[in-house]
């Protein structure tokens, strides 16, 4: 599979969440203040998104196979389960805490911040531990 | 009107990424997994390029086009660390972040994906609310 695809796909993403102010997590937790001094911002960013992936994601997906690679890689699971909502409930969470999510966290690496290492290197545990504890609970 | 022409164009950028990385390769484009997978593999090396390539895209925004640098979030860092480590354990175990299932699990209309957008933009608006009602808006 050739993979320089991705590092433009990259790019595009980096441009995106700088330019969009998602890097930002003040305008982040700004835009979940809906009880105060309320960013709209966001809702551009999310919207501007999803009118594209909504879109185009059909008629990508009715393809035989993607351009550079045998078959598309979609996810399989289905289940609306406790698992998922979990999941849900402690990202949003942690999301609200600090207003980083994983991408802005890693795109703000390039400011040189103590707090986004200490975000990135505490994500990178959790996802650590909840592989572990997951494959313990079978 | 003229305030929201960036965030709409940085949207725009991140649906036209998913996309690419859909139509060439077939992946989606959720940065948790992308970021796990780089770490434990397997298919590591398209994971490492996209990653590269975000920083790279961040620094074109910042040090090409001169837009300012934001300021690091103002909570305290153990308020840092405890956020870092329920988000790595709160995307593995609901299967994505923002980008999986925000922006490209909503363009697929993957029920999954639609419940856990409202659910972890519902808490993360609580969480909020929660925090400036504790800290009196210093947060």
């Amino acid at each position: 599979m050739k993979a320089w695809p991705a590092l433009i796909a990259g790019i595009l993403f980096g441009l995106g969440l700088t330019l969009s102010g998602m890097s930002d997590p003040a305008k982040v937790l700004g835009f979940l203040n809906i009880a105060g001094d309320w960013v709209p911002d966001l809702i551009f960013v999310m919207g501007g998104a999803v009118v594209v992936t909504l879109i185009f994601t059909p008629l990508v997906v009715k393809r035989a196979r993607p351009l550079l690679a045998d078959s598309f890689s979609l996810p399989t699971t289905k289940a609306l389960d406790k698992r998922l909502v979990s999941g849900a409930v402690l990202f949003g969470v942690g999301w609200g805490l600090s207003g980083y999510c994983p991408g802005p966290a890693v795109v703000s690496l390039l400011y040189g911040y103590e707090s986004t290492i200490v975000f990135c290197l505490a994500m990178l545990a959790g996802m650590s531990i909840e592989g572990r504890v997951s494959k313990r609970l079978g | 009107m003229e305030q929201f022409i960036l965030p709409l164009t940085g949207g725009l950028l991140l649906g036209a990424s998913a996309m690419w990385l859909l139509l060439s390769m077939g992946r989606i484009a959720g940065i948790s997994g992308v970021i796990w997978g780089a770490v434990a593999g397997p298919d590591r090396s398209w994971r490492w390029l996209f990653l590269i390539g975000l920083l790279f895209g961040g620094g074109v925004t910042h040090f090409a086009l001169g837009q300012p640098l934001p300021d690091p979030s103002r909570a305290p860092m153990w308020i840092v660390a405890i956020s870092g480590l329920l988000v790595g354990i709160g995307t593995r175990m609901g299967g994505g972040c923002t980008s999986g299932h925000g922006v490209c699990g909503l363009g697929r209309r993957s029920p999954r994906s639609a419940v856990a957008t409202l659910t972890f933009m519902a808490l993360g608006i609580i969480t909020v609310a929660i925090t400036q009602m504790l800290s009196g808006g210093a947060l």
